[in-house]
């Protein structure tokens, strides 16, 4: 029986604490003090349109190229690979969507997860309504897809597979590298990764694999602005275009580019890459203090162990018998900031697409919460965390 | 493999009797000048082969810039042992047992110069080929066709190790044929024609016509970074930007249009000679295919060569289309020549010019014009600068967006 008990009358949640605790990275990241400078110095020195064809376009068109020679310098792959979006979900929408039309003719068969983003979970929704065919692979009870599912759902018809690299629920890194193996085997079928949670946090050799022919990323995650990402799509392969315009993106996604966010995503994008491993580091040491911390608690099921197969910033945990929702805003008491297990779908009060599909218990998988991490926490902050949580779990053991 | 010396092997140039000393001096000179900022190599031209050692510094950085070298045959990456047999066994065997795939014939081809050693080139040859047959299984000999061939070069030094010949860009040392300017407009054909005039041992300097407000910056851009693709086979190249604008304009305003294209090649060919004649330059290249457009039919040759007696080479002038192309990627100059900025040669030209010019109806129009008044001012206007090897200018490092990124 769950109970939801108003926290906010509670005597327990008085405590003061001093400055805000922000644990819910992979939702959304602040933007660094450095990126929104260029933004703001690329939006007023750099507004020329790049299309135009005097010096002044010429130099917006310079820091967009140079923007995308930087991304694709650090991604190592070629700037005719990197085309400019709006977002991740843009980016899944995209491929998915493009795929299908541009290879309906050779068949209208598609593979996925079932712990994809939304943004592939109803972009498939949608191509079926339009008469596509789409298995949706199940999980194992830890979260990763089997890569012999894989081939077992491959048909003549299958024209895409699309598999996300981290789960942005729990962290586990999907087995790209197995699958691409497979894929070997059938070059006609595009690849696509959502790779929005994976970028940064060292795990590039896991699923940037040579047989991947799309990843889709997104900027507001790794402290660039929102309303900008990329897709990396591979030189020789083909999509529909997106939007028809004025030719920008090589003719496939026509709109005035966005200059100050992508010249501040690159900036982002290079931060963010100097420091990876310095700061995958640091983060995996935060995630095993709270791991190892709640692994004492009888009352908690931890769904993000300490392992080379989850990302090092994710940790997702159950306490028993209290909704995800409370816990939320329990520690919102504290001035922490944690989420339900995806903040697209906490709103709506539903479960986790991605635990349901573990066959986890219902009324644990309502209890799930998500603690993602990034590299400007701190071990103090941690520290904070899990004294509140002490607290918090103690308080709601009469419940248990 | 811990490479310790790359062994090069001379071009043609082994055949050019006397003066083999000028080309080796040359070569060395070039390879030299490639290989700028690997301080730790150290260069030594010997009579017949260049041993490049490598001291630490990267092979594979070398082999890339080396294979740009015109004058080199074929080179060798190979690793030098001292003169002890066990050793040479040792390494050897790990050398070809690295390359190894199943079912794979090799031999051993021994050299020696140094007469002391203690076995001959046939007991080299032997036993090191039984050496290597009894601990690899599965290998063959074969000697005259075997997939791999062990070098072995016995010297005073030491004994060199190699397994692998690396083909050379073939051809002549740059500057061993003399000094020519190539027209450079910015298409796909004169970079070729440069590249094939560099390949014959010619040093050159480019000279572009540019035509701003006509020509854009980028139009110059792109003609300053070919130059930097050709500048790797050769090193620095001298740039001369010749301004054209007013001759164009003048033409355009005051001759019959069908004569508009033959005169502006009159000029740019007479301007051309004179910046020749001025750097001591023996040839002007051009990059012209007969046939290919109006002005590179054979009457337009003859009313545009008109203006000078100095010898015009035209490299490409009876390839297809194709085959310069093919070149063009080889050199990757291709991708670069076919960026759409409008060069002057395009800058009005006439919907239907003569293919074939009367050379008499052309002397008689341009002698209505200031011919000497217009070629001193642009003369006068020359920008001469240097181009380094592989330098970018499309696509300039611009400080201030690198500060921001």
């Amino acid at each position: 029986m769950l109970y939801d008990i108003k926290v906010k009358n509670s005597v327990l949640f008085e405590t003061v604490v001093d400055k805000m605790i922000y644990f819910d990275n992979s939702a959304t990241t602040k933007i660094n003090a450095d990126v929104l400078k260029t933004y703001e110095k690329v939006s007023t020195d750099f507004y020329g349109n790049p299309s135009s064809l005097h010096k002044y376009g010429e130099k917006a068109f310079q820091m967009l190229e140079t923007s995308r020679q930087q991304i694709a310098d650090l991604l190592k792959v070629k700037p005719s690979e990197i085309f400019f979006t709006s977002s991740g979900t843009e980016g899944d929408n995209w491929v998915i969507k493009g795929t299908a039309m541009e290879k309906r003719v050779f068949g209208k068969h598609i593979i996925t997860s079932s712990i994809e983003h939304p943004a592939v979970l109803n972009s498939m929704k949608q191509l079926e309504k339009l008469g596509y065919e789409v298995t949706y692979l199940p999980v194992d009870s830890e979260g990763f897809v089997r890569p012999e599912d894989v081939k077992k759902a491959i048909r003549k018809e299958t024209i895409l597979v699309s598999i996300m690299a981290v789960n942005n629920e729990i962290g586990s890194i999907q087995p790209i590298n197995e699958i691409a193996a497979i894929l070997n085997d059938y070059p006609t079928i595009h690849f696509h990764v959502d790779a929005v949670q994976a970028i940064g946090k060292n795990i590039d050799e896991q699923y940037m694999n040579d047989r991947v022919d799309f990843m889709t990323f997104s900027g507001h995650k790794f402290h660039a602005p929102r309303g900008v990402g990329f897709v990396y799509y591979k030189n020789g392969k083909r999509i529909e275009d997106l939007l028809s315009g004025g030719g920008q993106e090589n003719n496939q996604r026509s709109s005035t580019e966005n200059t100050p966010a992508i010249a501040a995503m690159a900036k982002a994008l290079r931060m963010l890459k100097e420091d990876e491993v310095n700061s995958a580091q640091r983060e995996s040491e935060l995630k095993e203090m709270l791991v190892k911390h709640l692994e004492q608690k009888k009352n908690v099921t931890i769904f993000s162990p300490i392992s080379e197969n989850f990302a090092p910033n994710i940790v997702c945990f159950s306490m028993h018998g209290v909704r995800g929702e409370t816990v939320v805003h329990a520690f919102e008491q504290y001035d922490i900031y944690i989420s339900t297990t995806s903040a697209c779908s906490s709103k709506k009060g539903v479960e986790s697409g991605t635990l349901k599909a573990m066959h986890v218990d219902e009324n644990i998988a309502t209890s799930a919460v998500r603690v993602s991490l990034d590299n400007t926490n701190t071990k103090e902050e941690m520290q904070e965390f899990i004294n509140a949580l002490d607290k918090i779990y103690e308080h709601f053991q009469i419940l248990n | 493999m811990n490479y310790t010396e790359i062994m090069v092997r001379y071009g043609e140039l082994s055949t050019k009797g006397k003066n083999r000393k000028d080309f080796i001096s040359r070569l060395n000179g070039n390879v030299t000048k490639v290989m700028r900022g690997l301080d730790k190599l150290s260069i030594r031209p010997h009579r017949d082969r260049m041993h490049i050692q490598l001291n630490g510094e990267d092979y594979q950085e070398v082999i890339t810039r080396l294979r740009k070298v015109f004058g080199i045959q074929t080179f060798s990456p190979s690793i030098k042992v001292k003169k002890d047999f066990e050793e040479v066994k040792k390494v050897a065997l790990e050398m070809m047992q690295e390359v190894y795939e199943d079912g794979m014939t090799f031999k051993v081809n021994t050299r020696r110069s140094d007469h002391e050693f203690e076995l001959d080139t046939n007991e080299i040859n032997l036993q090191l080929g039984d050496y290597i047959f009894t601990n690899i299984e599965g290998i063959q000999a074969e000697m005259r066709k075997p997939d791999v061939k062990l070098l072995v070069e016995v010297r005073q030094d030491g004994i060199y190790l190699s397994n692998q010949v690396i083909k050379g860009a073939g051809g002549m040392p740059v500057g061993t044929a003399g000094k020519a300017e190539l027209m450079l407009s910015g298409g796909i054909d004169s970079p070729v024609a440069g590249y094939l005039a560099m390949k014959r041992g010619v040093e050159l300097e480019m000279v572009h016509f540019y035509s701003p407000p006509y020509t854009s910056e980028n139009a110059l851009r792109k003609a300053k970074e070919l130059t930097g693709k050709l500048a790797a086979y050769s090193g620095p190249i001298k740039f001369i930007a010749v301004p054209f604008t007013e001759i164009q304009e003048t033409i355009k305003s005051e001759l019959p249009e069908g004569y508009l294209m033959t005169i502006q090649r009159r000029f740019m060919m007479r301007l051309t000679d004179l910046i020749r004649e001025r750097n001591n330059g023996l040839a002007i290249f051009n990059g012209e295919a007969v046939g290919q457009v109006a002005s590179q039919t054979l009457e337009s040759m003859v009313a545009i060569n008109d203006v000078t007696n100095t010898p015009i080479l035209r490299p490409v002038s009876n390839m297809d289309k194709n085959e310069i192309i093919e070149i063009a990627e080889d050199i990757d100059t291709f991708d670069l020549s076919i960026q759409p900025f409008e060069d002057c040669c395009t800058v009005f030209a006439p919907p239907s010019p003569k293919t074939r010019p009367n050379l008499e109806k052309a002397r008689f129009y341009e002698s209505k014009l200031d011919v000497e008044g217009l070629i001193q001012r642009s003369l006068d206007g020359i920008v001469v600068s240097t181009v380094m090897p592989n330098e970018e200018f499309l696509t300039q490092e611009d400080t201030e967006i690198n500060e921001l990124l």
